[in-house]
């Protein structure tokens, strides 16, 4: 059998050595250990063993050729022998990886040129691969599982989209942040009505779109999977603000709550007279901001703040009032609520609702309140509990006033009541201090001429 | 600045540092008289003599330990091993001595001490003259392991080391006291101990890497820009401790990671780096962070086996693939 004869590393830095001088002709003996040639390397001429014995059946190279290390110079073996397998190729131009001529190697610069620190290192093979080599796009979903990359589930959900209806890309058909930007950009017809980026603004200070229940704006895209009759509706940047205040203020305000029933009549009595005589209708909403407002001034405790190290007591009152728009509610700030008179509460309050509903609210107008009231009387509701609009330390919920039968100094008679519940942080706001707000608030409301002195 | 060879910065941050603390002095074989075995101490012994600049058997254990005690009494001792491979040897005062003294005497000692010398594989030097022992180290409390890849990181390092007061091991490669870099000559300028530098910023994916295969990635970044993918290389500088901040930020913005490492892949830096990726990251992988290590398998002597076992530029550029699902 034929054996390589190949240039060897004569010094430790040699690279390549140049064949200066053959001592063996084709054809000719040679044993272990005899020199066959001289070569010089980056150091001196030095002698060139063969480390076999047979017949040189094939020089390969001349004198005065550069050869790399590992570069096949000759060939030994039995006279007669069919080297062709061996030698075809060429021998001079290849390096050390020769034996693996059959494997084509993609160029590697580093190999090409000299390198001072890691002079001719080819390519080895050592990264982890466990994950690369079988990128068959099966469908992710076969096993019931949508594999998917942290990163595409994480955009995925930020933007609405379902993975379910993605093909992934990568290995074992996961759905990598490609399939989902590309699913985003239109390639998915059945998100695309979706894929808008959501702007990056202030609740209430944009116009989100308008989440995907209607059927009339586009058909229904078929689905990759049975319709399980839910539907994915895009997350608008308002309500993950809402998501995200009250979530956050639900779970770490202690909250409690105390309630009271107020007997209106006496408001319904005045609000009649006032609006006989005020240039703009005053409703039962103002007439309850400017009560509250006055009873924070003899409670500031109801109107502070809770900040871990130390507690706020503002000596403003800012109450802000929750409206209800499509996507959510907002709540704009009524600021310096004590000191307007009823008209300008009425006139603000409905100004910024207004704005409000067209979504023109500027963030500064829902900014800095220290007391928040929430009222569903107008939706028919009779009482109910809010939660604490951060950073305030109460929420006023202000139910519907009903007619109904009192008793008053022994006898039935037609009655107005009004159920408030105010919503307390225990961190700041006592039971007993929440009782001594809503007196005072039902007092002022019953006897509305208090609120005049 | 100057245009050092990294020998030329390491003697420039010792000698600098021996001038300024006279309690400074370095041991080791042949560091002396022969002017260092990579003349990293060259000129040394004229400047300050033979009580400061020491020849020692060769006896690791021994002359480890005689730093340790010299530290403890108060001087700042720099221990040359001719390579880390041999101070294999010096192991027990490594692990057991310098890095838990402070410890188990509650504080009340310090053991100012910095082991230095090459580590890793420089060549063909055959399979126990050529192991990277930094993530070895970098397991035990109680040492910091610094390690490398440019002649200004490794000056400025090199100060920080001698000054710190525990014990530091300082990592360099034979391949790569020739290799040329700026080096801030202002004997004040310290690189902190335990900041990773991003030496190349890029978009696509990042390359975290140390020491003298840092010179690969670069190579393989250039490559993978040829193909439009913008690597980012975080360059640790030291191991131990390791800073994660810098890598998480780039991954934060390329989404994909691979970890060049010069060492063995079983509970190495790579592995590390990759767990803390998976916990702190997790959302912002779009991919599984993968390693480019040696393979586990000691070197070759061959030079085709080695190659084989060294990673390659193709290797790190395949790796960069892999997480960018582009083949």
């Amino acid at each position: 059998m034929a054996i390589k004869v190949e240039m060897p590393k004569l010094s430790d830095t040699m690279e390549e050595g140049v064949l200066a001088k053959w001592n063996i002709q084709e054809g000719d003996t040679v044993s272990a250990g005899d020199v066959i040639a001289d070569v010089e390397t980056d150091k001196a001429t030095m002698e060139m063993e063969v480390f076999d014995s047979g017949t040189i059946l094939k020089l390969l190279v001349d004198e005065g050729d550069t050869i790399p290390l590992g570069g096949l110079v000759a060939v030994i073996g039995e006279p007669g022998e069919d080297i062709s397998g061996l030698v075809s190729g060429g021998a001079s131009g290849e390096s050390s990886s020769s034996e693996a001529a059959t494997e084509p190697e993609t160029a590697d610069s580093a190999s090409e040129s000299f390198d001072p620190i890691f002079g001719g290192i080819g390519s080895g093979n050592t990264t982890d691969s466990s994950d690369s080599s079988d990128s068959t796009q099966t469908t992710s979903t076969t096993d019931g599982r949508v594999k998917a990359s942290p990163l595409a589930k994480k955009v995925a959900s930020e933007k609405g989209l379902d993975l379910q209806t993605l093909q992934g890309s990568g290995p074992n058909g996961r759905v990598v942040i490609a399939d989902v930007e590309k699913a985003l950009a239109g390639g998915a017809p059945s998100q695309a009505a979706t894929s808008s980026a959501a702007p990056a603004a202030q609740a209430g200070t944009t116009s989100t779109p308008e989440p995907q229940t209607s059927a009339s704006t586009q058909a229904p895209a078929p689905v990759s999977r049975p319709s399980s009759g839910s539907e994915k509706v895009k997350v608008s940047q308002m309500r993950k603000v809402i998501a995200r205040r009250l979530s956050e203020s639900k779970f770490t305000n202690p909250h409690f709550y105390v309630s009271v029933d107020v007997d209106m009549a006496n408001v319904v009595a005045a609000r009649g007279q006032l609006n006989q005589v005020s240039p703009v209708k005053i409703s039962f909403n103002d007439i309850i901001l400017k009560a509250a407002a006055l009873s924070l001034k003899k409670h500031p405790w109801v109107n502070g703040s809770w900040n871990e190290t130390e507690m706020t007591i503002h000596h403003d009152v800012h109450i802000a009032f929750a409206v209800a728009v499509d996507e959510g509610l907002l709540t704009p700030v009524i600021t310096h609520t004590d000191q307007k008179s009823l008209m300008e509460i009425s006139a603000e309050s409905k100004e910024l609702a207004g704005l409000a509903r067209e979504k023109k609210l500027q963030p500064q107008q829902m900014e800095g309140s220290t007391f928040t009231i929430s009222n569903l009387g107008m939706f028919g509701i009779d009482e109910f509990t809010a939660i604490i609009n951060p950073p305030n330390a109460a929420i006023l919920a202000v139910g519907g006033i009903r007619d109904e039968a009192v008793v008053k100094e022994g006898a039935i008679v037609p009655g107005k009541r009004m159920k408030l519940t105010l919503s307390s942080d225990h961190r700041i706001v006592d039971g007993a201090k929440a009782a001594e707000y809503l007196n005072e608030l039902k007092h002022m409301l019953e006897n509305p001429l208090a609120m005049m002195l | 600045m100057a245009e050092l060879q990294f020998r030329e910065a390491l003697r420039q941050a010792i000698d600098e540092e021996m001038a300024r603390d006279e309690n400074v002095f370095i041991m080791g074989e042949e560091v002396s008289e022969y002017n260092g075995a990579y003349k990293v101490t060259e000129g040394l012994l004229e400047t300050y003599g033979f009580k400061r600049v020491i020849d020692t058997p060769i006896a690791e254990l021994g002359f480890a330990g005689i730093g340790v005690g010299a530290a403890m009494n108060g001087l700042r001792p720099i221990i040359e091993f001719m390579t880390f491979n041999f101070a294999v040897l010096a192991a027990d005062q490594i692990i057991n001595h310098a890095s838990k003294v402070k410890y188990m005497l509650g504080g009340q000692v310090s053991v100012p001490i910095v082991f230095r010398g090459p580590n890793a594989s420089a060549g063909q030097l055959g399979a126990t003259h050529s192991v990277a022992y930094e993530s070895m180290y970098a397991h035990f409390p109680g040492i910091k392991v610094i390690h490398p890849s440019e002649p200004g990181d490794a000056k400025g390092l090199l100060k920080s080391a001698i000054r710190d007061n525990d014990t530091v091991l300082f990592m360099e490669s034979e391949q790569m006291y020739g290799l040329k870099g700026e080096v801030n000559e202002d004997p004040e300028h310290l690189i902190p101990i335990g900041k990773a530098a991003v030496k190349r910023e890029g978009s696509d994916v990042t390359l975290v890497t140390h020491g003298k295969i840092y010179h690969t990635v670069v190579k393989a970044a250039a490559e993978l820009a040829k193909e439009g993918i913008e690597a980012e290389i975080v360059d640790l500088r030291t191991v131990k401790p390791l800073d994660m901040d810098t890598v998480i930020a780039s991954v934060k913005k390329t989404h994909r990671c691979v970890v060049v490492d010069e060492a063995h892949p079983f509970a190495g830096t790579a592995a590390e780096v990759g767990y803390l990726l998976q916990r702190d990251a997790f959302d912002d992988l779009d991919a599984p962070v993968v390693r480019v290590t040696l393979p586990d398998v000691s070197a070759p002597f061959s030079k085709p086996l080695f190659d084989a076992w060294f990673p390659s530029v193709k290797d790190v550029v395949d790796g960069a693939k892999q997480v960018y699902y582009k083949s």
